[in-house]
């Protein structure tokens, strides 16, 4: 007797519990085998850049909160950092150093994010739980210092919103004494598990002249043993006074992106310490006239967000309101290579290999 | 006390002898009140561990747990149960009618029948079948069969992929898992499940055959399909599996049926590996029965410790682990067991 086999079409998402979001894969399969992946992402388009052309400068920012929701105060930068090189305005000292303790808190928000969804899309769901555990702390510091939690709309165009409250800088300090801990803690329940490696190790190998072609970023690229961190390589703000590694992977595969992320936040943490202990006194917000009209012409800055280099692009035709604003958002980026990653892989790894590039769909789709 | 649920049995037994049935009707009615207090006692532990798998994952993951619904939350489950009572059965446009309902209704037949043969406690048990571990492995396996049913019966690529994960999944561990108890009764040379736990008066088998219970335990947390071998309902993966397209009752029937099940292979384990309803360190003055439940509970904790901590295997180091360590491991646990039978039996060793 002959059995007759054919290939099947699975429709993975957009409502599926680990596509982070409303991420879509339609996967061509044979058995558990993915012979054909064709990523649809647009489920949670907004039309941000459509939006932000008829507000006004200032009116933009609460809009890149939404973009990565993860890391918000990294989305901020990255659009006023922009604004300021179009208008040509100076960013008080102090204003860069609270940038960048909220934004490095931030991106170890985000990385706590990535490293327990991961630990959940594998199966172990309490790690989730613990890094959620520690994330809470993080936003409490941000509801401390702006009053928001998930989008705090703290940076403004020439600074920063509010001053660091009272109390601040204690408890910023306590939760870094806390840290390495809380690191050895998902080192053990996680990173150690012999089942987690057996599932990443060797899994979705990304070469790093392939990770190159496709103009990946981020901790993705890194993993692949690329050492381009915008914060070391080309270094805006305060970031050159700071004293902090680049940590990179050997092999680019679904393990090495993962923990990655873990060292990037001992390095985050490592660089909020140096901050806390330099912090100068002083304004928190630049020469920047009431109402916002940068000069006519254009201007791209980027960052190292936690997801890799979030550029901004904005044309100003004079007027009070943006004439065009581009976002280079990391998480689209990272997303070119993925149907040749998940080729040949079980229905198990795609959610292993999508995890590990970790994706946040209000920034994939903006 | 230790007599307590015999003594109640004999009453019963008296009671309507007195009343002038005839011995015939009389083993009938009292092996319907034992099946009977057989499936109260399901129904409750599986309410009771989905409220335990709550407290200790809560408690695993620095939460506290349902506190609100009843003193701790005792009655948190069966407020679920309520809630999932009242809920529509929704059927698929395309799904096979007939076998998508008779899923959850077979669904718990294997527990229910297997636990016919567990020794509860010292002659505490319904039918005590001259075959019982042979019944035991039968009737357990049949589960299977139901699930993939349910899953294929879903019209849904979800369910059917998960479906098949389950029949493979069995195929790999239930050898393993029979092969670990051969040495257990290549020990005791009955498959008696009373007789078992006889033997086991002076040695628990876990110490004479450590191996075996390792095996035994790996292989009755896949046949559970629990994590880490919970690839049938993989959850991150592929939904719910079988279980996606079930609402309602329907979707409990199946989540209960896992708890019958865990307490199936824990009793299993308690039975053959863990000395039965025997007293350890001679605490003889607490009932036997009372003993019986808390190993096996200690057992279910186990498979709780295991599913919060591990990730999910992947589909093909499942298979790997079942047919390249599990099975020639368990072989080799047979050989050694049956030379030192043979060694123990001719030279007095």
């Amino acid at each position: 007797m002959t059995i007759k086999t054919e290939e099947f079409l699975l429709n993975l998402g957009p409502q599926h519990p680990s596509t982070h979001g409303v991420f879509r894969i339609v996967l061509t399969l044979d058995g558990e085998t993915v012979v054909k992946a064709v990523p649809v992402p647009g489920y949670l388009h907004r039309g941000i850049e459509k939006i932000a052309e008829s507000r006004t400068y200032t009116q933009v920012i609460p809009y890149t909160d939404r973009l990565d929701y993860l890391a918000g105060m990294l989305m901020n930068w990255g659009y006023v950092i922009a604004v300021e090189k179009l208008m040509g305005v100076e960013v008080p000292e102090r204003a860069e150093y609270i940038r960048v303790i909220v934004g490095e808190l931030a991106r170890i928000a985000s990385h706590l994010v990535a490293t327990g969804a991961y630990a959940a899309d594998i199966g172990g769901l309490t790690g989730f739980i613990y890094t959620f555990r520690d994330r809470e702390e993080i936003m409490d510091l941000f509801e401390m210092i702006s009053g928001a939690r998930l989008t705090p709309s703290y940076m403004r165009i020439g600074g920063v919103a509010y001053d660091i409250p009272e109390g601040f800088i204690e408890k910023c300090r306590k939760f870094l004494d806390d840290f390495p801990k809380a690191i050895e803690e998902y080192n053990g329940l996680i990173t150690g598990n012999e089942i987690f490696q057996a599932r990443t190790k060797n899994v979705a190998i990304l070469p790093a002249e392939k990770a190159i072609d496709m103009s990946l970023s981020g901790p993705v690229l890194r993993a692949s043993g690329v050492n381009y961190d915008l914060r070391k390589a080309r270094p805006y703000s305060v970031y050159d006074r700071f004293e902090f590694e680049v940590p990179m992977g050997a092999k680019g595969d679904c393990f090495d992106r993962y923990y990655v992320r873990i060292l990037e936040m001992e390095q985050s943490a490592k660089i909020i310490r140096q901050a806390l202990d330099q912090l100068p006194e002083g304004p928190i917000k630049g020469k920047v006239p009431k109402v916002i009209k940068p000069p006519r012409g254009e201007a791209y800055a980027e960052i190292e967000s936690s997801k890799g280099i979030m550029g901004t692009y904005v044309v100003s035709d004079g007027s009070t309101q943006p004439y065009r604003v581009h976002f280079r958002r990391p998480s689209f980026v990272n997303l070119g290579y993925l149907d040749e990653m998940l080729k040949g892989w079980k229905i198990a790894d795609v959610i292993a290999i999508l995890g590990s590039i970790d994706i946040v769909l209000g920034e994939v789709d903006a | 006390m230790e007599n307590l649920f015999v003594n109640m049995a004999s009453g019963m037994r008296s009671l309507l002898a007195s009343a002038g049935l005839p011995d015939t009707a009389t083993d009938f009615i009292l092996m319907f009140l034992k099946l009977g207090a057989i499936l109260v006692y399901i129904l409750i532990s599986a309410l009771w561990l989905v409220y335990m798998e709550r407290k200790v994952s809560a408690y695993m993951q620095c939460r506290i747990g349902p506190n609100r619904v009843g003193p701790l939350g005792l009655l948190q489950t069966t407020a679920d149960i309520g809630k999932l009572i009242s809920k529509e059965i929704i059927i698929p446009r395309c799904a096979d009618k007939k076998l998508f309902l008779l899923g959850p209704i077979l669904i718990f037949m294997p527990p229910l029948a297997v636990f016919a043969v567990a020794p509860f406690g010292k002659d505490m048990v319904a039918i005590d079948m001259n075959i019982g571990v042979y019944y035991f492995l039968a009737v357990a396996s049949l589960s299977t069969v139901i699930v993939w049913m349910s899953g294929w019966a879903s019209n849904n690529k979800y369910s059917l992929i998960g479906g098949m994960r389950v029949v493979a999944q069995m195929v790999s561990y239930e050898m393993p898992l029979i092969l670990s108890i051969v040495g257990v009764i290549i020990l005791t040379g009955t498959l008696n499940m009373s007789e078992i736990i006889r033997a086991q008066e002076n040695v628990w088998f876990i110490f004479l055959q450590p191996l075996g219970f390792l095996i035994y335990l790996i292989a009755g947390v896949a046949e559970t399909n629990r994590a880490p071998f919970d690839l049938v309902e993989g959850e991150s993966e592929i939904i719910c599996g079988p279980f996606t397209e079930y609402s309602g009752m329907g979707f409990a029937m199946f989540f209960l049926a896992e708890y019958a099940n865990v307490v199936l292979v824990s009793v299993m384990a308690t039975t053959l590996f863990l000395g039965g309803w025997h007293a350890p360190f001679g605490l003889t003055f607490i009932p036997s029965w009372i003993w019986f439940l808390l190993k096996v509970y200690v057992m279910i904790f186990l498979f709780m410790w295991f599913r919060w901590t591990y990730p999910r295997v992947r589909v093909d180091q499942l298979m790997e682990f079942g047919w390249k360590v599990l099975v020639p491991l368990s072989i080799a646990n047979i050989f050694v067991t049956g030379i030192g039978k043979y060694l123990y039996q001719t030279i007095r060793w």
